[in-house]
């Protein structure tokens, strides 16, 4: 058929495997090697640390929209509901004056309650996903806004404790990601929940029509969407110790970006854990990098926004081919 | 299953990435590889989505290639997140002193901190910064408050008037604030009715002002804090703009200059942020090679109206 990068050695079989399902790793893998090259600073311990830091929030993020581009529909509210689930937990901590650690599960719950309005409004409702979730991002920020007065608020220990590192190397936000990363592959390939979003994003009339109930799984799809955007909220307000009304704007369309590039359909049915944690990273590195190559902000924004949407257009491209 | 054909994307991916990367490789080509200057020195910008601080870069970029020094300059796109990503990378890059001008000063204490780790020096540059900084060069933004307050008392004459607040957790906003309030309570026919926070943004300015025309019709006054709110108000008062109610921005962009002399505002206080970028980069290289620093710079602000004006517009 095609050419692929490992073709030569041939008694490498997982590698060619590994790379033949997942088209970005191979991007990733090359993006990893020319900076190795290219920026001397690039491949040091402590910098890839930092860019697993810095993917960690977007990654989360993007988890949590994986299951909601699988079945078929898409949440552009996780960057406010992100916001809201930390301001809230910095919020019950400073002027509730609940505990530190009730006041994460209190964040917790906020990411779940509004991950739950969205699936109500989409199963329910019956309002186009995109509608829904639109509401919901302007909704959110505003509560935000409303909690916060417009002014950061700052987090207890056990928050700020999840933007720390371990020691002097180990990062937890990294461990959270990975962490993240392996539950939404277990939810995915392992359990009811996860094959259910797959035969939902397929064919959601073919699903119901096989005994399926679509309703509940896309509840709980935005639901589990809530929850991870609310551990990225916390991880963020982690990373600056204090949650701010502004923060995360926008980052719904980097985690939107990241399940895209990992090589999900938005037209449902198909996505993995694997692909949007290596989408998450390539973005990440992709912005490290530049960094490091010291290619001016504005270039920056122009050349993340060409891999985006290099990376769909072969997407496309392929499906049509096939 | 659909996983036929997708290494095809591999190769796609591939030639994606490795081209977008020699061309970024390319545009980096410009800050110079050759003749590695000894010192190299990082400046991380809240954002260059606002001509004051695009004219605090050039200070500190034209003060950089004066002194013979290497500049990386970074973007935070006004997140606070972005920002201690843009210091992690700079220390990664082992840069020899950071310059940063905050996202916001109640967010900052990471950046201290990362900075303090890898022992490199740390200028803040306009707003304070969370934690220990070898200098700070700010405008003097009490006296640049107090200022305000008295040009807008002499524009309106007795009435209420209105300050529209820049990005709350600035240690700008908060000592404008500050001077504006103080220069208020010397005066007492004058008075503040309200503030309104609209992040030092033109768009929201224009939206604020929009909302506050209803809500206060008798207004008479605007203190905005920086100019681009002040011209966001000023075209949302359209004609009444200098007429019914005057408004008093902070900054002195070319914009606002520029509406001063065509009366819709009465008054900007003029900062120097070409002057205060030169002073920010000239204190991190006297730091790394060790010669006095001064701890706080505060660089005089000035009082600019229709009056004046000309002088201030090259």
């Amino acid at each position: 058929m095609t050419t692929t990068l490992v073709e030569r050695d041939d008694d490498r079989i997982d590698l060619r495997r590994l790379l033949s399902d997942n088209g970005a790793l191979g991007g990733l893998i090359v993006l990893v090697l020319a900076l190795a090259v290219m920026a001397p600073n690039f491949l040091t311990a402590q910098n890839l640390l930092n860019v697993g830091v810095q993917a960690a929030v977007v990654a989360v993020l993007a988890f949590g929209q994986t299951f909601v581009i699988v079945s078929g529909g898409i949440d552009l509210s996780v960057g406010s509901v992100a916001a809201l689930s930390g301001m809230v937990a910095a919020w019950s901590f400073t002027e509730a004056g609940l505990p530190g650690w009730l006041a994460l599960v209190a964040g917790l719950v906020t990411g779940l309650a509004a991950g739950l309005v969205n699936g109500v409004m989409v199963s329910y409702g019956r309002l186009p996903a995109f509608i829904a979730t639109l509401a919901m991002l302007s909704v959110a920020r505003g509560l935000t806004l409303v909690v916060s007065d417009g002014t950061p608020k700052s987090t207890p220990d056990e928050i700020t404790a999840l933007g720390s590192t371990i020691g002097d190397y180990l990062p937890v936000p990294l461990l959270v990601m990975l962490l993240v990363f392996g539950l939404t592959g277990i939810i995915l390939t392992r359990t009811y929940a996860g094959r259910t979003m797959y035969a939902v994003g397929g064919n959601a009339d073919a699903a119901r029509l096989s005994g399926i109930n679509v309703r509940r799984s896309t509840l709980v799809v935005y639901g589990l969407a809530g929850v991870f955007a609310a551990v990225a909220g916390l991880l963020l307000a982690g990373r600056l110790a204090s949650a701010g009304p502004q923060a995360a704007v926008g980052y719904e369309l980097d985690a939107i970006a990241a399940v895209v590039i990992g090589g999900a359909s938005l037209s449902g049915g198909v996505g993995r854990a694997t692909g949007t944690f290596v989408g998450a990273l390539v973005l990440a590195v992709l912005r490290n990098g530049l960094n490091q190559l010291q290619v001016t902000p504005f270039w920056q924004q122009v050349v993340i926004g060409v891999v985006i949407a290099l990376a769909v257009l072969f997407d496309t491209l392929r499906r049509r081919n096939k | 299953m659909k996983n036929f054909g997708r290494h095809r994307s591999v190769a796609a991916a591939v030639l994606a990435a490795s081209a977008l990367v020699l061309t970024a490789a390319c545009d980096s080509g410009s800050t110079g590889d050759d003749g590695a200057p000894a010192i190299s020195i990082a400046f991380s910008v809240s954002t260059l989505n606002n001509p004051f601080f695009v004219q605090l870069r050039d200070g500190a970029e034209q003060a950089a290639k004066d002194m013979g020094v290497k500049l990386i300059v970074q973007d935070a796109q006004n997140d606070a997140t972005k920002q201690i990503n843009d210091v992690q990378s700079f220390v990664t890059q082992k840069v020899q002193a950071i310059l940063v001008n905050a996202v916001e000063t109640d967010q900052s204490a990471p950046i201290a901190t990362a900075a303090r780790n890898a022992m490199i020096p740390l200028v803040a540059v306009d707003r304070s910064i969370d934690g220990p900084v070898v200098s700070e060069v700010t405008s003097d933004n009490v006296q640049g408050g107090q200022l305000a307050a008295e040009a807008l008392a002499k524009a309106v004459g007795p009435g209420d008037v209105v300050t529209l607040q820049g990005i709350s957790g600035t240690s700008a906003s908060r000592d404008r604030d500050e001077g504006f309030t103080q220069g208020m309570a010397l005066r007492s026919s004058i008075r503040v009715v309200t503030k309104k926070g609209a992040e030092f943004d033109r768009a929201k300015g224009m939206d604020v002002m929009t909302a506050l025309m209803q809500s206060q019709p008798k207004l008479k006054g605007v203190f905005a804090e920086n100019d681009e709110m002040a011209l966001g108000a000023a075209k949302a008062l359209g004609a009444r703009a200098g007429k019914d109610v005057m408004i008093v921005g902070f900054d002195g962009t070319p914009d606002a200059l520029a509406a001063v002399q065509g009366g819709s505002l009465a008054a900007t206080i003029a900062q120097q942020p070409r002057e205060l970028g030169r002073l920010a980069v000239e204190q991190a290289v006297k730091t790394v090679r060790k010669e006095k620093v001064r701890q706080l710079i505060e660089v005089p602000v000035k009082v600019v109206t229709k009056d004046n004006v000309a002088g201030f517009r090259n």
